[in-house]
């Protein structure tokens, strides 16, 4: 170990650099001031992240393939105002549905969550079938989709006003947690995310529909004349996508403890982003999930960190916009070298 | 021959690409066994057909039999599971993604954890070493198909169509990349498969390839069949005449041009990738047609691309009329006069959304710039009339887009683009690759026309024989490595061949 070549630690570096760059940033604002290093600001930190991290995981199968998803962002809010519609208290005052009974849990979550997939669903077989660019089917689509969702949450007798006054065992599943109230406890949603993770991890690394996605993303005519079902396998990844993103907008109903038809607005990019900081290749064919998972939190520790040290908000922006770009010009040199 | 002794009959096959007659009442009949030649020249329509058997294409009329039992190829899926596998002419690896996975693409193993199917690494692992076994094959299942040479890419690409225990294999030219030894060792899986009842339907340009290996000849030109012999029946020769549908000797221009005074001289020109080309040395006349021989990945595409400033180079001199130069981009190479034909048309070359009256003046712009900065509109429309007529290109107007022209018309657009630059040294990259063999012979008589007007033309070719009738001099690479030259007019295949395996392990 002690004669590592440059070449070496130059290789080490650009294989591992999204790593580095998320250890480097919490070691510099944790310098800045060194309050910012305490188990109250990983929690915090990961309870931010949960929901981001699974609308990022569902963009990141869509990326491999090869494709992108512009209405991730519209499908968080259709599913945040269709579970939280669905999921308010009896002595609410002013009830989406006023004589709705209390229905279990766990159905308007499905509900809304078939919906995200219904609309990942319609995005795979335009994007596979009708075989319209990804950008411009899922452009469309998140316009439909928020179109939707505005007569929905337009509807008598609730005409556009904020859905609040939710159940407090919805609330919970956003805000409870395991073990004991203070720093040492875990929110649910950080398990779920958790969990989520780990699954997807195993869809990309253990499954047909897993490597089937990296080929069709790493060389479409190969998987085509290897006698992969393309259009089939891309619509079951956009379905598979769109239900993450449901899953994700329930979250963040039940966390906020409400929902707009504006909720979700822009997810869809930070997702992207996300999942490009974190090395998924928006050619297709590359991603892992710990990258995507790095990539989320780095922006989840500039978004709290440089609240933390007082950096004014515009320059957060830059900052984050700054890395995005900087973070792909990095990452594209391992795969650029052969000229 | 036997009627019922055919595995596999593909009767009167009609297929129409617009503008095109790809396939013209084609018929090819094998036999279960045998090693069945499909020969033809660029365009004659051989890939266009098996695309046909494989399922990449639906043919427009005709029938595909297969066991005596009418079949239909809707896709790559269903030729698979009817028994038919296929070595692709462009390689199709995945190239992020391992060896092993690339020959299991699309039927991974799997192994069932309660209701959940999960793909069966070890058993994977397990079905490919023992497919290497087989096949006495060197590669690590492990290994990222992206760091793998190409002649392993097509040995994993040869593997993957065995693994599929088809009834019919079909190669597109599997031995184009391949050593000497891995060649041998494809014929003996070949002899292998034939003892097993499987037929084989191999595409190939190398003659002494297939009149060692294939029982029968199908003969193919212009989309229609010219006939099916029995491999015994013919000579290089005869299949080269009922190839080309006349004498070799019609197939090239006669040339006037005479080589004069060096105009280019390149010393050492050495890439920063060791793979690619080393210490290359050469010199170039005016009036000269040095030809570039060599297999796929000799480099010869990356050493013309560093001439033309496309890519890096870490060491060696380039002087033109004397001087050195350094070209670090086309630009720098265009003021120095040159000009360059890439290999790959469709990516490189044409734009294809724009008409041909913009294609062509693309490289020139600057020439037709007035001092407002507007382009002067009727000096182009002239240039570009005057380009078509001499070059004679095939079109009803020069406002038509060049994506409808024929690959032929399209290679002339280019060459008029690069024309109206006035370079002194033209590097023409594969300049008749998937060019119709009428258009062919118009464009070999242009660069002929070219060369006698003093330019210095340097001439990629993976064809033999037009390495043979077009070039003065022919300079042979292997693996980054200049291996030789040669003179045009005297040399032969074999020594080409020779010269291009030259430093192959």
């Amino acid at each position: 170990m002690s004669h590592l070549s440059a070449k070496q630690v130059q290789g080490f570096v650009t294989q591992n650099a999204i790593y580095i760059v998320l250890v480097l940033l919490i070691a510099g604002i944790a310098i800045y001031d060194p309050n910012f290093l305490s188990i109250t600001t990983l929690r915090d930190i990961l309870m931010q992240s949960s929901t981001r991290a699974i609308i990022a995981l569902g963009a990141a199968f869509v990326l491999i393939t090869g494709g992108t998803d512009l209405s991730a962002g519209r499908v968080v809010g259709l599913t945040a105002v269709i579970s939280a519609s669905m999921l308010q208290s009896q002595d609410y005052p002013r009830r989406f549905f006023p004589d709705l009974p209390d229905l279990p849990l766990l159905i308007p979550i499905l509900i809304a969550i078939a919906a995200g997939l219904l609309v990942g669903l319609i995005n795979g077989i335009i994007v596979s079938r009708f075989s319209v660019p990804p950008f411009i089917a899922t452009l469309g689509m998140m316009v439909i989709v928020y179109g939707f969702n505005s007569i929905y949450f337009d509807m008598e007798p609730n005409q556009s006003q904020p859905i609040a006054g939710l159940r407090s065992d919805f609330n919970q599943l956003g805000t409870g947690y395991i073990g004991p109230s203070g720093p040492y406890s875990i929110p649910y949603i950080v398990i779920i995310a958790i969990m989520v993770a780990f699954i997807v991890w195993v869809i990309f690394n253990k499954t047909r529909l897993g490597k089937n996605m990296y080929a069709i993303g790493g060389n479409m005519q190969a998987a085509t004349v290897s006698g992969i079902n393309v259009a089939f396998n891309l619509m079951i990844i956009y379905a598979i996508a769109g239900a993450l993103y449901g899953l994700g907008g329930v979250l963040e109903a039940a966390r906020t403890g409400g929902a707009t038809n504006n909720y979700g607005n822009m997810y869809e990019l930070d997702a992207i982003a996300a999942c490009v900081v974190g090395g998924v290749s928006t050619s297709g064919g590359i991603g892992t999930v710990p990258g995507v998972l790095a990539g989320v939190l780095i922006f989840g520790v500039i978004n709290y960190g440089l609240t933390f040290i007082g950096v004014n908000p515009y320059w957060q922006l830059i900052i984050k916009g700054l890395i995005i770009v900087a973070a792909v010009a990095f990452d594209i040199r391992k795969y650029l070298a052969k000229k | 021959m036997d009627q019922h002794a055919f595995l596999l009959e593909m009767n009167h096959i009609h297929k129409e690409f617009p503008g095109v007659k790809a396939l013209d009442d084609v018929t090819l009949k094998v036999r279960p066994g045998t090693v069945h030649a499909l020969m033809g020249e660029n365009g004659a329509g051989k890939s266009t057909l098996m695309k046909c058997l494989f399922g990449i294409y639906r043919p427009d009329a005709g029938e595909i039999v297969l066991n005596k039992e009418q079949v239909t190829m809707s896709s790559s899926k269903d030729a698979l599971a009817h028994g038919i596998s296929m070595i692709h002419q462009e390689l199709h690896p995945v190239p992020f993604r391992n060896v092993m996975e690339n020959i299991w693409l699309g039927r991974f193993p799997v192994k069932r954890i309660g209701p959940f199917p999960f793909v069966d690494e070890k058993k994977m692992l397990s079905d490919t070493e023992k497919l290497f076994a087989d096949l006495g094959m060197d590669l690590n299942p492990h290994a990222v198909v992206r760091d793998l040479s190409v002649s392993k890419v097509q040995s994993l690409e040869i593997a993957k169509a065995v693994s599929y225990q088809s009834k019919v294999i079909i190669m597109d030219e599997p031995t184009s990349s391949l050593t000497g030894n891995e060649v041998e060792q494809l014929f003996a899986i070949i002899r292998e498969l034939k003892s097993r009842g499987v037929a084989i339907i191999y595409i190939s340009h190398k003659m002494e390839e297939i009149l060692r290996i294939a029982d029968d000849v199908t003969i193919m030109r212009d989309g229609k069949l010219i006939g099916t012999w029995r491999a015994t029946e013919l000579t290089t020769d005869l299949i080269i005449s009922r190839m080309v549908g006349r004498d070799l000797t019609q197939r090239f221009p006669s040339r006037s041009n005479t080589p004069r005074e060096p105009i280019l001289k390149v010393e050492g020109l050495t890439s920063p990738f060791p793979q690619s080309f080393q210490h290359v040395a050469f010199e170039l006349r005016k009036g000269e047609i040095l030809g570039i021989g060599g297999l796929v990945g000799a480099q010869r595409t990356e050493l013309i691309e560093a001439l033309f400033g496309l890519r890096a180079v870490s060491a060696g001199k380039v002087l033109i009329n004397g001087k050195e130069v350094r070209i670090k981009s086309p630009k720098d190479a265009k003021k120095y006069k040159m000009a360059l034909l890439t290999e790959e048309r469709r990516v490189t070359g044409i734009i294809p959304v724009l008409s041909i009256l913009e294609n062509t003046v693309i490289a020139n712009l600057s020439s037709y710039q007035t001092p407002f900065l507007l382009l002067n509109e009727r000096k182009c429309r002239a240039d570009v009339s005057r380009s078509i007529e001499m070059l004679r290109v095939k079109t009803p107007s020069m406002k038509a887009l060049i994506k409808n022209l024929s690959g032929g018309n399209q290679q002339k657009v280019l060459l008029a683009r690069w024309l109206l630059t006035d370079p002194d040294i033209l590097l023409l990259d594969e300049p008749t690759r998937g060019v119709d063999v009428g258009a062919k012979y118009e464009i070999y008589t242009i660069i002929a026309e070219l060369a006698s007007q003093g330019k210095g033309i340097i001439m990629i070719s993976s064809e033999m024989p037009e390495l043979l009738g077009m070039s003065d001099r022919i300079m042979v690479m292997c693996e980054g490595r200049l291996s030789g030259f040669l003179s045009g007019p005297a040399a032969t295949e074999e020594e080409i061949m020779r010269l291009a395996t030259k430093h192959l392990a």
